[in-house]
């Protein structure tokens, strides 16, 4: 299963999936994820889990509910409209500490908008788009690679923290093919176990409830700390980012998944042309990567935040490097023909490059 | 002197001891205590996940002592899908109300029957929203007041009152469709078989089951306990017909 091979990217989460022991499935058709429910049809038979094609987005992220509450690892997969129907779910996921992987190939809106690759749900995402004081996991792939490693890490990091995890990317990350090393995974050995899950008393004298209703004296309040304690346990520990010529860097680029796949190969020419350019590219977007933010602005006073929509992440970038550097931002709201060129980007860059801090 | 005696009625073990928070009149108690009958009777406690619905039952967990789930608004036959298909073994019922299974969760109670899961649905109505205050609900009858049908339920503006037994009973994925009360002795009784018989259909895996059960909600009727029990058998049961719309396994 090491070799090498070509495989797209939607088909690498399903498999990443499979490969981080998810064995339940729960979705609806939405166009540009619909290979990962064709090929978990396929391949859950195989392997002796469960598909479903629900009736709604809305009963699969039910469903998944249901399937988490039992303690197995449960995913389900949609695109931006969908998504939007599912957030009732992934609050009362999030309220009722149950992990779970909601995977959104977006596609740009709003309302139908259309199919291009669009990174407009990142607020819907990563600020949470359900009612409730809440926050869930939200990781960006920008590689195929990425979409299965990520896809396993989701299954992972949801566990640890009881938290819904999100994995957001779009079509031209989900739907380009590129090579894969489909590595075998296994849970880390210090996840905590699920003594949490429904499975019938079996014997228990402890009734075991999966909920998200508190009407106690106070009780509501302590349930809120305790999800703040647990996203905060996990801004300190679970940051991730990926930084390329930082350390010189006159500028440094950012953005996540698509936008910043199309952003480094700017940088690359940029650095051929003898420009300091650096990159920084979030790989959590929540956590958001605020120290590695706040590290390579100590000596950099100069970003550049490129994104396919009209500017979402960049005011995370501007709170992670406080008043200490200058934030510029450059975007393309998603549609046909609007993903933005190499070129476009570098003309970018030297726009800003020579501009004083 | 003798000491044999012996229990004659006893409470349920898959029901807790422990006092409800129901109204007086209220019937969510008695069907309760049906639905642990019935998983007494198959001795199935410590195996079943119950999956609570938003309104009046919504503290399953406080009164069976056995794993819940709580789902949100109508969700509950999704989510107890989620439950079964993860864990096949168990014993899963909802239990849920009319505002949750005819309104808002039609669609996940039609689906959820419609692909024949091995669940167990028990649905009470009481023609009325009762957590919120006694709304008019998707089971309210025609010129039935209520909240939010001030001059009572109008057809031709509210539409009319689903018959869910009868829908369910409709879908080929459906095994076990049935309407009962629990107005009188007799009805009790009859309720009673009815819960029990849409467990058997589950841990004998023959299919899915469902169980409207016409209840009443003196609170939100504007009626003492009496006169609403009363109102169920005058009004309710000539409209929702009691009776046995599909029982495939056949009588037993």
């Amino acid at each position: 299963m090491s070799e090498r091979q070509l495989v797209a990217g939607n088909i690498a989460v399903a498999m990443g999936a499979i490969a981080a022991g998810c064995r339940h499935y729960f979705g609806y058709p939405i166009t540009p994820q619909s290979d990962i429910p064709a090929y978990m049809s396929q391949e859950l038979r195989r392997v002796g889990g469960t598909f479903i094609q629900a009736e709604s987005e809305i009963a699969s992220i039910n469903m998944l509910l249901g399937a988490s509450a039992c303690g197995v690892r449960a995913m389900t997969s949609s695109s931006s409209p969908g998504i939007s129907l599912k957030q009732e779910g992934i609050s009362y996921m999030a309220g009722s500490e149950l992990p779970g992987l909601i995977v959104n190939i977006c596609r740009s809106g709003p309302g139908l908008g259309g199919i291009d690759a669009s990174q407009a749900d990142y607020f819907q995402s990563v600020k949470t788009g359900g009612h409730g004081d809440y926050r869930t996991i939200v990781l960006a792939p920008a590689s195929v690679q990425e979409m299965y490693d990520l896809t396993i890490l989701s299954f992972d990091l949801s566990d640890r923290y009881r938290m819904p995890a999100v994995l957001l990317a779009d079509s031209l990350i989900g739907q380009m093919k590129e090579a894969l090393v489909a590595r075998p995974a296994s849970p880390p050995s210090d996840l905590p176990a699920k003594d949490w899950a429904v499975t019938g008393k079996l014997g228990r004298s402890d009734q075991r409830i999966v909920k998200s209703l508190y009407l106690g004296e106070g009780e509501l309040e302590e349930h809120n700390w305790k999800l703040w304690r647990r996203a905060e346990e996990l801004k300190a520990r679970e940051q991730r980012s990926e930084g390329k010529f930082l350390q010189d860097a006159d500028l440094i680029v950012t953005g996540f998944g698509s936008a910043a796949r199309i952003a480094k190969t700017a940088v690359a020419m940029a650095r051929e042309a003898g420009l300091k350019v650096g990159f920084l590219r979030p790989v959590t977007l929540f956590p958001f990567p605020e120290k590695a933010f706040a590290e390579a602005t100590q000596r950099c006073k100069k970003l550049l935040c490129v994104e396919l929509n009209t500017g979402q992440m960049v005011e995370d970038v501007r709170l992670s490097v406080a008043r200490d550097a200058e934030v510029a931002f450059y975007g393309r709201p998603p549609g046909t023909g609007s993903l933005p060129t190499p070129e476009e980007l570098l003309e970018q860059i030297r726009k800003h490059y020579g501009r004083g801090a | 002197m003798t000491t044999d005696f012996k229990p004659v009625f006893e409470r349920p073990v898959s029901l807790k001891d422990i006092q409800t928070h129901f109204c007086p009149g209220c019937q969510h108690g008695l069907i309760h205590r049906l639905t642990a009958d019935a998983m007494d009777h198959f001795g199935v406690q410590q195996t079943t996940i119950g999956v609570a619905s938003v309104g009046c039952s919504v503290f399953l967990y406080e009164y069976f002592d056995i794993d819940v789930v709580e789902a949100p608004h109508g969700r509950a036959p999704a989510v107890a899908t989620g439950v079964k298909r993860a864990r096949p073994d168990s014993v899963v019922f909802t239990y849920q109300g009319d505002g949750d299974l005819a309104a808002i969760g039609t669609s996940e109670i039609i689906h959820a029957a419609n692909r024949g899961e091995l669940l167990t649905a028990i649905f009470v109505n009481n023609t009325t929203y009762g957590m919120t205050g006694g709304q008019m609900a998707p089971t309210t009858l025609p010129g039935q007041t209520t909240l939010t049908s001030p001059e009572g339920r109008d057809v031709f503006l509210d539409g009319y009152p689903i018959r869910m037994a009868e829908v369910i009973a409709a879908l080929d994925g459906a095994a076990y469709s049935v309407r009962v009360a629990v107005n009188n002795p007799k009805n009790i009784l009859q309720a009673g078989k009815a819960i029990r018989r849409a467990f058997e259909y589950q841990v004998e895996k023959k299919g899915f089951a469902f169980v409207e059960v016409l209840a009443a909600c003196p609170t939100n009727w504007g009626m003492s306990p009496l006169q609403a029990n009363e109102r169920v058998g005058a009004e309710m049961i000539p409209y929702f017909e009691l009776g046995t719309f599909k029982d495939r396994a056949g009588d037993k």
